[in-house]
């Protein structure tokens, strides 16, 4: 058993929060003093029924206004699963942070009021998750309740939905349709019965299936070092230690490996984990490399196979998301983090804003605001080792930092 | 509910990930070590993520005074055996430099005067990096913190204006007076946290394991009988088997009724818990909003 993020999108109202809460109270993964807090808050409300967006909305404003601010994290686990929900926002800087919470998931929920269907709206939620390569869409219709639990309705709206799906890029995506309703509990942890005319899974009984391996990407092994570890002890005089976490394959004792950017070859020696050597460095783990040789390694230098360089380049075009309110404008400098290394880069050609409703493309810009998505080229100070976002998703993206403030204010996919 | 090793190892190799950047990124980071279980758990996390060399920053503990004494009596004995540094700054201190005032009454309890004391430290020590133990899981507030937490000079914390966390990507770009707050365990539940002590042998305080306390009930929770609580007359001492799920000091932290004295026991008593961990947190059951005030004058 593994983990599995899901990043969840839906509009204001369309009931996100409820949704989480509906499947934290079926799993029964809320203890009795927090359904004691929601069951006295929804009274104190008004309401006559339990509100369970309360288990989730964390902050003062978002309790007095009824919405969702920032990114939540909820937790819960089945015998099967452990689940992580990134909860984000629908309105305001809502790209900024749907991408953000799209970002670490390989799963995404997106919520549909059955009533208002397939609106501006889902056009966004759907290309985030496609921008962001997102393996598993589940399509919730929720509020089934509201539309009399029609079969009419529901196929009118995957139609709809369906029409979106002819238009994106990454079509391995694989596409679920659920009815739901959150807020009466239908087909999200238990089959309803006012939905006969559907023969699916519920939501959690198609989560619960995913296969984790096959849902998160793959690659070739990229081996970016985080720390040298030299602890300058009598037993360990010469230790010299890379640690890192290995991304996209598997690295082995004696394999061939080149050290980036100076191209010096040599073979891996030994894998530590903590006290202990292993053969092999599986995809995800931390750990410490020695190698054969004595080579010159810091910060931000990256192992890869001898066999299987990434592009070593001072510049590259990638598609950025900008979550700043001030403007990225063309021959501005900023930090490129790109794992973790970190180099000086500036904005070079800012070439088409990219509608994220499928619409097209704007080609007027001059600059780009807070939640635009656009095709950019940046010009580096220093050369980075990449692979296109599509081969490798961790050494395919960046974030980019704004050199006076600190601030992350965006982030791309190499292209 | 499962926590099999894979699911376990995942949340290692990202927390022995964010101490490596940790120690990568800043100057003079400092791990705060209250003595509980999950601060435990973070120096065995800090040790795999260094080894074979030390921990290459030191510990430091913002004392109240009113600990548990099976508390102070862990935590010197870990450093010792770890050759680690340990850093201790009082809460009476601040309380004598007149800068917080002592609270009174039934409820008192020290817990949030540590701010003062800590933000003090900081300032002492200029500490760029405070590692911290809390989760998300834990409470509301918390779920909405991010893994590398930006505080201005205040130690403040602005909910509202965070920096987006993408990827595995931790910015801990700063100016001079700020600093960040991090938290390697951010995923981990309590049974997470549990379930890793259970496997790595990794030994903690008594007091987590049932054992005979003197304790009095008020409003539903267990007090411990101390000189450091504030107990009225007519609230009558028993003595009971309990254990601590939680361990902040003896004025904020509540017994649970426990036969559970080992790790398996425990392990199996979080599984089948139907309260949460912070329900038997004093300082939470103030207000909905408890925490997220805490938060915003620069607590943990």
């Amino acid at each position: 058993m593994e983990v599995l993020k899901i990043a969840t999108a839906g509009s204001v109202d369309d009931g996100k929060s409820t949704l989480i809460g509906r499947l934290l109270y079926d799993t029964k993964s809320l203890t009795s003093d927090k359904l004691e807090a929601i069951e006295k808050t929804s009274k104190k409300n008004g309401y006559d029924y339990l509100d369970f967006s309360l288990a989730t909305d964390g902050l003062v404003a978002e309790r007095e206004q009824g919405i969702t601010i920032d990114v939540a994290h909820i937790y819960f686990s089945t015998a099967t699963k452990s689940y992580i929900i990134a909860d984000t926002p629908g309105h305001v800087e809502y790209t900024r942070n749907m991408v953000t919470g799209a970002s670490t998931s390989q799963a995404a929920i997106i919520l549909i009021d059955a009533r208002k269907g397939v609106i501006e709206q889902t056009n966004r939620h759907f290309f985030i998750n496609n921008l962001l390569r997102i393996k598993e869409v589940v399509v919730a219709i929720n509020k089934m309740d509201l539309v009399d639990f029609s079969e009419d309705r529901y196929n009118e709206i995957k139609a709809d939905f369906e029409e979106l799906m002819a238009k994106r890029d990454y079509q391995d995506q694989k596409i679920t349709f659920i009815p739901v309703s959150a807020l009466k509990g239908d087909n999200v942890v238990h089959k309803s019965e006012n939905t006969p005319w559907y023969k699916g899974e519920t939501l959690l009984e198609h989560l619960e299936e995913l296969d984790l391996a096959a849902v998160s990407n793959a690659g070739t092994p990229r081996f970016p070092v985080q720390y040298v570890i030299r602890p300058k002890t009598e037993e360990f005089h010469d230790f010299r230690g890379f640690a890192g976490k290995v991304y996209g394959g598997e690295l082995s004792v004696g394999d061939e490996v080149v050290a980036l950017p100076s191209q010096t070859r040599s073979k891996i020696k030994e894998i530590y984990f903590y006290d202990k050597k292993y053969q092999t460095a599986s995809r995800r783990s931390s750990v410490t490399i020695t190698l054969e040789d004595e080579i010159n390694i810091s910060r931000g230098d990256m192992l890869v196979k001898a066999n299987d360089l990434p592009t070593i380049e001072k510049q590259f075009t990638a598609t950025v998301s900008w979550m700043d309110t001030d403007n990225m404008v063309p021959g501005k400098k900023y930090v490129v983090q790109h794992g973790v290394n970190k180099v000086l880069a500036k904005v070079d050609t800012i070439h088409h804003k990219i509608n994220p409703d499928y619409s097209g493309i704007d080609d007027t810009v001059q600059s780009l605001g807070m939640n635009d998505i656009a095709q950019v080229t940046f010009k580096l100070n220093k050369s980075i080792f990449y692979d296109k976002f599509k081969e490798h998703r961790t050494n395919g993206s960046f974030i980019l930092i704004d050199t006076q403030t600190n601030s992350t204010v965006g982030a791309g996919f190499i292209g | 509910m499962s926590n099999s090793t894979a699911h376990i190892n995942a949340l290692e190799n990202e927390a022995i990930y964010i101490f490596r950047e940790v120690a990568a990124q800043f100057e003079k980071p400092v791990l705060l070590f209250s003595g509980g279980k999950d601060s435990i758990t973070l120096v065995r996390l800090a040790q795999k993520a260094f080894w074979p060399a030390k921990i290459p920053f030191p510990l430091m503990h913002i004392d109240t005074g009113h600990n548990f004494p099976e508390t102070i009596e862990f935590r010197d004995r870990l450093v010792e055996e770890l050759g680690l540094e340990l850093i201790v700054r009082n809460v009476q201190d601040s309380i004598d430099q007149g800068k917080v005032k002592e609270e009174s009454g039934k409820y008192s309890s020290r817990n949030a005067l540590q701010t003062t004391t800590l933000l003090d430290a900081i300032e002492e020590f200029k500490f760029d990096a405070c590692i911290g133990g809390a989760r998300r899981d834990e409470e509301k507030a918390r779920a909405k913190e991010r893994i590398f937490s930006v505080r201005d000079d205040f130690g403040q914390w602005d909910e509202r204006n965070q920096r987006p966390e993408l990827f595995d990507m931790l910015n801990g770009q700063i100016e001079l007076g700020q600093n960040v707050r991090v938290f390697p365990i951010s995923n981990w539940t309590e049974l997470d946290v549990w379930s890793y002590i259970e496997k790595e042998k990794i030994e903690i305080p008594s007091i987590y394991f049932a054992h005979k306390r003197k304790v009095f009930l008020r409003d539903g929770l267990i007090w411990s009988h101390s000189d450091y609580v504030f107990q009225e007359e007519d609230e009558e001492v028993l003595e009971r088997m309990v254990r601590f799920r939680t361990v902040g000091d003896m004025s904020c932290t509540a017994a649970v009724f426990s036969e559970a004295a080992d790790i398996e026991s425990v392990v199996q008593e979080i599984r089948d818990s139907t309260i949460s961990e912070r329900g038997a947190r004093i300082d939470d059951k103030r207000s909905e909003a408890a925490m997220e005030k805490r938060k915003q004058q620069g607590y943990f």
